[in-house]
């Protein structure tokens, strides 16, 4: 009896004990043999800001992914093999609360390695606590503010890479200053905005600038965001006969801007329009007609890197990216994979490290960011032939000469 | 004077895109008493239309019209069949129709708006044609807009003269005005409505296109029309074709007004105050039947 007793005991014993193995076996094997890299990102695939994530952002994430995994994933030092990344992605719908939702499942549900950040200036504010709270990478590439000195110090994991809105309207004021200082163009500005945080930012800070410079305004006025009809405000831009004209714009209105301006003849010797000069489709639809045009970004497409970058972003996506935040973007994620690499395992407090203390080799060229910000941005480029070259700030190596002034319209 | 009659001329190109895309909504709303949310994203799916049409397969817009009209003539005519005829039976009154289309045509709008965005994606979309300068009255004007304003007027006055001179038409007016009687007197009311609702569907095939020449557009930009579109028709009269007309001029040339002689800043401002002004003093729009 006690026998067959002790042996059915023994028996249990032997059988929990074996389970027990068995579990910690697996536990430890997902512990240290993880299969993949999870990286996950929530960005808006509908609602407004599409339109700037599917063109700057999104494609970028899916070209990089699709490279690190053709060259066999990520190096991990630690377990010396190369994991492939695996991704988790969520549409926030333009919505900075769904963003926020987005993300925090991300990080406690899907237990993600690596969090890429959302589009646009705002969203990716509105983030930055949440990224800093869970102790992630924010590598926030889309966002554009003044405010990015005290950002990064009260959050050391944040990252800007966009330059910061008076350094772009600096940029300007200075590649303007220095057309005159050479006699190509006068004293006269005109300037028009769009009404909201964007274009009020870039015009008080132009104001201002151009105002300490000793230009003349002779025209600035702002606009509401989503004006259907730009022919009211450049007939009275026109009709002040301005040697420059200069827009802080969104897309369809630079679009719109451009295009009645076409119309009307209004070709001033320095044609500046906003956010979506630097895209493709904008020399799609302009062709010739954008020869000269100037606006807010620009890339220094002479570098190989570029170069390549652009055939490569056509080839798997089937368009070209922009010439403004596309290649920074890209170049953002090159880092974050590099800081990994010489961290060698998923440790995110020593790669936030590494990210604001390494250098980096990248496709626009070395990477060291000073402050948790990159600072070789561009603030202007200009449409010279078939690209949209980076022409200020002018003392930068790359920066090519200007084309002023602007040749009449095609 | 050069100034004022710019401003009226580039006013009323403004105002005939306006119409344009209002006159498809008075139609749907006023007649077949469908209130269609959708409306903003079959104008840019007709604008979708036009651009692959023309970049794909060199097809002008104008030409492009021939094809993208009559699409969306059956598209709208299938889609009353199918998804509001359930709700025209079972609507025991007019309340209860226009709750029923709102919240119907609300998923419409996220169906078609979705279909969209699988297609192109959501970024922006423009291309360029017949963006060439014309000298009227010494205004220069660009061509394709003044095409808009154009269709806008012949549209809006067949329409006038569809519903006010012929038998079909007169039909129309008096579903609208009580369809009860007019069901009575041996209209066939489903047949009429889905003929206007289609008709209606056919104006904004056509504004769609028309739009594209000139404006920028992605598959998420569609809401914005339908705004604009709605404010037009409650401001000259559920529908009524020479309200939403008149109502449309109105708001280009106020807004052109505005923008030149004070502030381009106070464009969407002066849209609202006349909006509201025209509802203080005439709460059944500028058009409007008084309330029954």
């Amino acid at each position: 009896m006690t026998g067959t007793l002790l042996k059915i005991a023994s028996l249990r014993i032997v059988a929990v004990g074996a389970v027990a193995m068995a579990i910690g076996w697996a536990g430890m094997a997902s512990a240290q043999e993880p299969t993949s890299i999870k990286i996950g990102w929530s960005i808006s695939k509908t609602g407004p800001f599409a339109a700037g994530a599917s063109v700057t952002t999104l494609p970028n994430y899916q070209v990089w992914v699709k490279d690190v995994n053709d060259a066999g994933g990520i190096m991990l030092k630690s377990i010396g093999k190369k994991l492939p990344i695996e991704v988790v992605e969520y549409d926030d719908r333009s919505n900075s609360e769904e963003m926020i939702k987005a993300v925090e499942r991300l990080a406690t549900q899907d237990k993600v390695d690596f969090i890429l950040p959302p589009w646009s200036t705002g969203l990716n504010l509105a983030a930055a606590p949440v990224f800093n709270r869970l102790g992630y990478p924010h590598l926030a590439v889309t966002a554009n503010t003044n405010r990015a000195d005290e950002l990064t110090k009260r959050w050391p994991n944040l990252t800007f890479w966009l330059g910061q809105p008076v350094e772009i309207v600096d940029g300007l004021v200075e590649l303007l200053t220095k057309l005159r200082t050479d006699g190509k163009i006068g004293q006269n500005i005109a300037m028009v905005s769009v009404a909201d945080q964007f274009g009020i930012e870039q015009s008080t800070a132009a104001r201002d600038g151009l105002k300490k410079a000793g230009f003349n305004l002779v025209y600035d006025k702002s606009y509401p965001f989503g004006s259907q009809d730009m022919q009211p405000v450049l007939k009275d831009a026109q009709a002040t006969n301005p040697d420059s004209f200069i827009a802080f714009s969104y897309p369809p209105d630079t679009f719109a801007l451009t295009d009645t301006a076409k119309v009307l003849g209004f070709n001033p010797k320095v044609f500046y329009v906003g956010v979506g000069t630097a895209f493709p489709m904008y020399k799609g639809k302009f062709a010739a007609g954008a020869e000269g045009v100037m606006g807010i970004g620009g890339s220094n497409a002479d570098l190989p890197g570029v170069k390549n970058y652009i055939q490569h972003h056509k080839a798997i996506i089937g368009r070209e990216p922009d010439r403004w935040a596309s290649p920074i973007t890209y170049a953002s994620l090159q880092v974050l994979q590099q800081a990994i690499e010489r961290v060698g395992k998923i440790d995110r407090a020593a790669i936030i490290k590494e990210i604001n203390e390494g250098s980096f080799e990248t496709i626009i060229g070395p990477v060291k960011l000073k402050n948790g910000q990159y600072k070789e941005v561009w603030a202007v480029g200009q449409w010279q032939g078939n690209d949209f070259y980076a022409i200020a700030p002018f003392k930068q190596a790359g920066a090519r000469a200007p084309i002023v002034p602007k040749p009449a319209w095609q | 004077m050069t100034l004022y009659s710019d401003i009226l001329l580039s006013g009323l190109v403004l105002g005939g895109m306006y119409a344009l895309t209002a006159l498809g909504l008075t139609l749907q709303y006023g007649v077949a008493r469908i209130m269609n949310l959708s409306y903003g994203e079959f104008l840019v799916a007709a604008s979708f239309g036009a651009l692959f049409l023309y970049t794909g397969a060199s097809v002008n817009p104008i030409v492009g019209l021939l094809l993208v009209v009559p699409l969306s003539f059956g598209a709208h005519w299938l889609l009353y069949q199918i998804v509001l005829t359930p709700l025209v039976r079972r609507a025991k009154h007019q309340g209860m129709l226009e709750v029923d289309s709102i919240l119907a045509t609300f998923g419409v709008l996220f169906v078609v708006q979705g279909v969209m965005l699988v297609l192109f994606g959501g970024q922006l979309y423009s291309y360029t044609y017949l963006s060439i300068p014309i000298s009227v009255l010494g205004s220069t004007l660009a061509v394709n807009r003044l095409l808009a304003l154009a269709f806008a007027l012949i549209i809006g006055g067949a329409l006038y003269l569809f519903l006010t001179r012929t038998r079909s038409g007169t039909a129309l007016r008096a579903i609208a005005v009580n369809p009860t009687a007019a069901q009575l007197s041996g209209i066939d009311i489903r047949a009429a409505s889905a003929l206007a609702f289609a008709a209606g569907g056919a104006i904004v095939g056509a504004a769609g296109v028309l739009i594209s020449m000139f404006l920028t557009f992605s598959a998420a930009s569609g809401v914005g029309f339908t705004m604009k579109a709605l404010i037009v028709v409650i401001m000259g009269g559920v529908g009524s074709m020479a309200g939403a007309l008149v109502a449309g001029l109105m708001l280009g040339i106020a807004e052109t007004a505005v923008s030149r002689l004070i502030d381009p800043g106070l464009t969407i401002a002066v849209t609202y105050a006349l909006f509201l002004a025209a509802l203080l003093w005439r709460p059944t729009g500028l058009f409007g039947r008084p309330a029954r």
